[in-house]
């Protein structure tokens, strides 16, 4: 009886936001993160640490500092925010857009670093050889670098998921607090903790860390599986 | 073998006709190429130009001399700074037309050092990688075809982990052939394998190449690989032709000393060559001890035979260890060097004996303990060093003694 209360008292919206964002962001993040990781992996640029330096800026970044910046950019006085009010009526700022936006931001580093640290190990000559077997670079990336990458993929894309479903400080300061909305399970802690709602906080937060254990055991299970059928011989 | 080149840069560039009359004519690889690299304070660059004809063209040398880059190059994974190379009337490379065939349209086959398998793929889909523009029974077809002609069809769903080194290269040629490519280079695929596993394969690929007749550039460091395989020899060294042609030409005797390898040679002496022996595959050196002798007794070295006439210089490395020691004067020897001297010194290194012996020139020998005392060497002691011909290790004396002779 009174574990039923409880569990009714469990914001489910906040989860299926929360889960909404996370798998949203890491599917997003796959795609944009697979060319950037690419550019780091094989530029001959000499500057590209530059580039690489800014990805990884939102790891030691407080998210406060990151979630500031992008609520200026996407404000109305940004151009990036002017367009977007002109192309859909409201700011970006305080929507699920927007949330999505800086979680990317946020967790482009969780993506982008295991996937390029996996390309970089696929050995060259490999890459090499497909090329003389007459390969374009697109099929040489496709049918070897990339089947040759999944256990970095996996890692990446679990790591941005779980940062994301984790994230507090910037969807605090882009999203605000509105239910249905931009309402995640962290503030829904944050939120029942200040109005002294231990219990609900306690289940809130006991289901989030059981939640995020099962998904990063479910997908660093199947990485072994990966490693155990991949190639590196 | 006299005629063999010898190796002044400025005539090692030398492109000749080099095939046989007797051989059809298939379309030649024609290079020209100059490729600089600069790393920290060393630099190296590499300047060739050499044709290959249908067939095995060997090409030898030292570790960094360019063999490598050069491959790379023809294949277009490096770009030349300058040059043209051309498969008959195909420009995979002009530098002056600007043209840079990409890679994949080159149709060179490149069997790398590591083989290069995709190890997701099975070694039929490895071997069907290269046939995307067939249909998939026309892949198959072939596939199994070339897998049947390397012997190897019962490997088809295996993959690369699953099948031993042998295997591995016969897959990785198949793989590589399949494709039809226009020229074939074989960067020591098969270095790693027993003499026989490499006898048969080199036999697979010969029959292959009987039908296709395509220059074929094989980079190898075994002397023994030179004389199996060798139709024409192109030998770098330092990133420049050092000689080119048949293998005997090439290779007059075993001398592939560079200074890294003379590392390890306790006698190491300048010499001028006194007189050639090619009949025999030898030649006379006389040592230079550093004075004027003229008291009739300079010490005279059998050596191989190497490029290079009377009155060259060069230098002569004999390990310690390769000396033997007799106390009277030796008969029926094999060995070619027996030289007279003197016990100067014995010490004791933990279980071996060094001896320093004077015979004009100082040498070191190294013996057991033993040898020393049932010979009963002792300082003064009156001895004979036997030393064989192919004991004496030669290199050039040129300024930049990397070169080989």
């Amino acid at each position: 009886m009174i574990a039923a209360k409880m569990i009714m008292a469990i914001d489910w919206q906040a989860f299926r936001l929360t889960l909404q964002l996370a798998v949203t962001v890491s599917a997003i993040l796959l795609l944009l993160g697979l060319p950037i990781a690419h550019w780091i992996a094989f530029s001959p640029w000499p500057w590209k640490f530059l580039v690489e330096a800014v990805v990884a800026l939102p790891i030691v970044l407080p998210p406060t500092v990151l979630g500031f910046y992008l609520l200026v950019a996407l404000g109305p006085r940004s151009p990036l925010g002017r367009w977007w009010i002109a192309l859909t009526g409201h700011t970006l700022a305080f929507t699920f857009g927007g949330l999505v936006i800086g979680s990317i931001l946020y967790s482009l580093p969780f993506a982008v670093q295991p996937f390029a640290a996996s390309f970089s190990a696929v050995d060259r000559k490999l890459i090499a050889a497909s090329a003389t077997l007459g390969a374009s670079p697109l099929r040489s990336f496709f049918s070897i670098t990339l089947p040759l990458s999944i256990p970095g993929l996996i890692t990446g894309a679990a790591l941005s998921f779980a940062h994301t479903m984790g994230e507090f400080g910037v969807v605090l300061m882009v999203g605000g607090n509105i239910p249905g909305v931009t309402r995640t399970v962290s503030i829904d802690i944050f939120d029942r903790v200040q109005a002294s709602d231990y219990a609900t906080a306690n289940e809130t937060a006991l289901l989030l860390l059981a939640l995020s254990f099962a998904v990063l055991a479910l997908v660093y299970g199947l990485n072994r599986k990966a490693w155990v059928i991949g190639p590196v011989k | 073998m006299t005629e063999a080149r010898i190796s002044r840069p400025e005539a090692a560039i030398v492109s000749s006709r080099a095939t046989p009359d007797n051989e059809p004519l298939g379309p030649l690889l024609a290079a020209r190429l100059r490729k600089r690299f600069a790393a920290q304070s060393q630099e190296f660059v590499l300047e060739v130009e050499f044709q290959a004809a249908p067939g095995f063209t060997i090409l030898v040398g030292p570790s960094g001399a360019g063999k490598t880059t050069l491959l790379d190059c023809i294949a277009g994974l490096t770009p030349p700074d300058s040059g043209r190379i051309a498969i008959g009337d195909d420009i995979l490379f002009d530098a002056d037309r600007r043209v840079d065939l990409p890679v994949a349209k080159r149709h060179v086959g490149y069997v790398f050092q590591n083989l290069a398998l995709f190890p997701h793929l099975t070694v039929e889909e490895n071997v069907q990688y290269g046939l995307a523009h067939l249909p998939q029974a026309e892949r198959a077809a072939q596939a199994s075809a070339i897998l049947q002609a390397f012997r190897i069809p019962h490997l088809a769903r295996r993959y690369p982990r699953e099948i031993s080194g042998g295997e591995s290269q016969r897959a990785a040629l198949a793989r590589t052939l399949v494709t039809d490519p226009a020229v074939l280079l074989l960067d020591e695929p098969l270095a790693a394998l027993d003499a026989a596993t490499k006898a048969r394969i080199i036999d697979d690929l010969r029959r292959w190449n009987e039908a296709h007749r395509i220059p074929i550039l094989y980079v190898t460091h075994s002397h023994e690989e030179v004389f199996a395989l060798g139709e024409r020899v192109l030998m770098l060294d330092a990133g420049r032709i050092a000689a080119q042609g048949t293998p005997h030409e090439v290779v007059a005797a075993p001398l592939q000393e560079t200074v890294a390898q003379l590392i390890g040679f306790e006698n190491i002496f300048d010499a001028i060559v006194e007189s050639v022996h090619p009949e025999r595959g030898t030649m006379m050196c006389k040592i230079m001890t550093g004075c004027v002798e003229n008291d009739g007794g300079s010490v005279l070295l059998e050596t191989p035979l190497v490029r290079g006439g009377v009155g060259a210089e060069l230098r002569v490395g004999i390990r310690a260890g390769d000396i033997l020691l007799a106390t009277a004067p030796p008969v029926g020897l094999s060995a070619r060097n027996v030289i007279p001297g003197r016990i100067a010194a014995l010490e004791q290194c933990d279980v071996m004996v060094s001896a320093r012996v004077s015979c004009r020139v100082e040498m070191e020998v190294h013996l057991t303990l033993a040898a020393r005392d049932s010979l009963q060497l002792a300082p003064g002691r009156e001895v004979w060093l036997v030393i064989k011909t192919h004991s004496c290790h030669l290199m050039s004396l040129a300024a930049d003694s990397r070169r080989i002779l």
